[in-house]
């Protein structure tokens, strides 16, 4: 039987996925998933998103060739370049799909949790477009750590709500919101930030950011005579940049796709977010994934240097990727990720958001011929990572 | 043989059910707690078997399983704890927990230990009701574990007459859209949602629980179902008071 790697109809990827959702939130996530598709397929739906891709974000994002980097590799490597989108990430294509989808039925309030700040900001920025009250939770020490975009929701508009339960951190912050859409179950939509939480919003999210592949095929017919390259690496957190930038490549399985996750301090230290080697199955945000835990099943605190990549849980299809062997999955500590990041700064003039340099921290664990196509997804831009540049580097 | 919880749904009278958090205030406070609580006359008691992120819970329960787990509570220390609780205690036991540490354990597993120690029923809110229905009744039924279903303002009335067929103890009905967590009174939506579910005339028996806090709530939200259930206000209750004060606590509500 052909392998199948997108969702079926009942959100599974295999054996993960699903909708492990209390009752309290079972008629809200059966609208959502009774309705996505059909929205979703809407031409005037259609037509609004890709006008808001263009106009706003500034796609389609620039699909670079990096001469440098690919002469010190010996191959051929382009940057899909996601940093180059308004906000500064890929973020802000699945924010664009979500918002449009919660004004299309009918719903006033926004919820969103952030551990960055970097979704959060995203949330902030359409529900500004759209002028929708927004609501953000964010960990309390993430708070502390990532100022400036608190301050950028804030100015934006959005009410930023501290999670002071459990470890203060992302997780705890998607508890909070998902408590806080159990407490108003009319009126409020929650934009989740990744390929995570209960179906339909891994397929969702997963759609909203496929225009990063979409886009990739054709820019690669351009530049190559093929719509194929040999490789796609991308960093996963939860996997919403991989999912987007794998997702047209899922069945094209001469296409070989390598997921980059955050080995922190090394895969052994105890810190580190390698959710897929070292995570086990259960459920975690309503989802049947892989998830980093004690054994007996308590959900424990990832570690990484990129705040953007430590969750402790992974999307049910990267689960499904990992497990079946569609995707290589290799992982990259803070150190190799930090040098790769100075590495492509110094090469290319291109300062990369952390978790993207976790991406391109992959390049210097593979063997490539001089022919090969490789595309790393450049997921976001350095700004927002001045600070922990300046003080790893002493700059 | 007829499951406990069965049992005490057939008889007469309204049942007053309490949940607390095993591991709270003291890992070793759990056998007794259970004890007092019987002793006070309550009819039926919720283990809770604490989660990291337990996100259908308020900030009470939260707390509670967050102190409970630094306490060193595990699946396996309940069990060692429960392991002779039927030599004492004769009220049914339910443990309430979520699915994920319940997963580690393996399902099987986990019903098979309820089982041998005399658990009569399980509460698992993020364990949908189609997968138990699909994969795991079979199993609860092996080891006569009762699988309890919640109910809310928002579950329609087909979905409502679906659970009610394939429930085998009571139904949970949760008061109000929300999280776990102690309220002061019921407002005339929640009465009327108690009397539309009343209305329908259901093959199980309802207990109402999340919000019930004091004698007031007790006393409000009995009239429309079979018994009530009270969490919040009784962790709350654990906080600042003796495991010996629980009857206090029991006498002050009905
Ligand atoms: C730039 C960037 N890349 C990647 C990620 C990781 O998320 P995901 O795995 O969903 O793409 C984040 C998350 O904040 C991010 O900001």
């Amino acid at each position: 039987m052909k392998n199948f790697y997108h969702a079926d109809k009942n959100g599974y990827y295999g054996k993960f996925g699903g909708a492990f959702v209390p009752e309290m939130l079972y008629s809200n996530v059966e609208e959502l998933r009774l309705k996505y598709l059909k929205v979703i397929q809407e031409d005037s739906f259609q037509k609004e998103f890709n006008q808001l891709l263009k106009d706003y974000v500034g796609r389609p994002s620039p699909l670079y060739f990096a001469k440098r980097l690919s002469k010190k590799y010996q191959t051929k490597i382009y940057l899909k370049r996601e940093d180059l989108n308004h906000t500064g990430a890929h973020k802000i294509n699945n924010t664009i799909g979500q918002i449009l989808m919660a004004k299309r039925l009918g719903k006033k309030r926004i919820i969103a949790e952030t551990g960055a700040g970097q979704h959060g900001v995203a949330t902030a920025t359409v529900c500004a477009l759209m002028g929708m009250q927004c609501v953000v939770f964010m960990g309390e020490i993430d708070i502390a750590r990532q100022a400036p975009n608190v301050a950028r929701m804030k100015m934006l508009g959005a009410t930023v709500i501290p999670a002071i339960s459990g470890s203060k951190t992302l997780k705890d912050a998607t508890n909070e919101a998902i408590r806080d859409w159990i407490n108003n179950p009319e009126d409020t939509f929650y934009i989740i930030g990744s390929v995570v939480g209960p179906h339909p919003y891994p397929d969702m999210v997963a759609r909203f950011q496929s225009v990063i592949s979409e886009e990739m095929k054709k820019q690669l017919k351009e530049k190559e005579g093929t719509e194929n390259p040999n490789y796609i690496i991308a960093c996963v957190g939860g996997g919403s940049n991989a999912a987007g930038a794998f997702y047209h490549y899922l069945d094209n399985e001469k296409v070989k796709l390598i997921a980059v996750e955050a080995a922190g301090k090394g895969i052994n230290s105890g810190k580190s977010a390698a959710t897929s080697l070292l995570g086990l199955d259960g459920v975690i945000h309503g989802s049947r994934t892989l998830l980093m835990q004690t054994k007996d099943g308590q959900i424990t605190e990832p570690y990484s240097i990129s705040a953007g990549l430590d969750y402790p849980g992974v999307g049910p299809q990267h689960a499904h990727l990992f497990k079946s062997g569609r995707a290589d999955f290799l992982n990259a500590t803070d150190d190799e990720a930090m040098q790769a990041g100075l590495e492509l700064c110094k090469l290319e003039g291109i300062i990369p958001a952390i978790e993207s340099a976790h991406a391109l921290a992959a390049l210097d664990k593979m063997e490539f011929k001089k022919d090969d196509i490789i595309v790393v997804n450049l997921s976001g831009r350095g700004d927002k990572d001045l600070n922990i540049y300046i003080n790893y580097f002493n700059y | 043989m007829m499951n406990r919880i069965n049992q005490k749904l057939h008889e007469e009278g309204k049942l007053l059910s309490i949940y607390f958090t095993a591991g709270y205030p003291k890992l070793k406070d759990t056998v007794s707690i259970i004890k007092n609580l019987e002793r006070a006359g309550v009819d039926m008691i919720e283990i809770g078997l604490p989660f990291s992120d337990p996100l259908a819970d308020g900030p009470t329960i939260q707390q509670s399983s967050t102190k409970a787990l630094k306490n060193g509570m595990t699946t396996e220390v309940l069990f060692s704890q429960l392991k002779d609780i039927r030599k004492s205690v004769n009220i049914p036991l339910l443990i309430m927990g979520y699915f994920n540490p319940i997963i580690q354990y393996g399902v099987e597993e986990f019903c098979n230990k309820c089982f041998e120690m005399g658990i009569d029923g399980l509460i698992i809110p993020d364990l949908p009701v189609d997968v138990y229905h699909e994969k795991y009744q079979t199993i609860f039924k092996k080891y006569n574990l009762v699988n309890i279903f919640l109910i809310t303002p928002q579950t329609s009335v087909e979905r409502i007459r679906f659970i009610d067929s394939i429930s085998n103890g009571f139904i949970y009905m949760v008061s109000s859209a929300g999280t776990t967590g102690a309220r002061d009174s019921f407002g005339e939506s929640q009465k009327d949602y108690f009397k539309k579910i009343a209305k329908m005339d259901l093959r199980s028996p309802q207990i109402i629980g999340f919000g019930i806090s004091n004698k007031k709530t007790f006393q409000s939200v009995i009239q429309y179902a079979k018994g009530a259930i009270i969490g919040s206000a009784f962790v709350k209750f654990l906080n600042k008071n003796s495991i010996g004060d629980i009857k206090n606590f029991i006498n002050s509500i009905r």
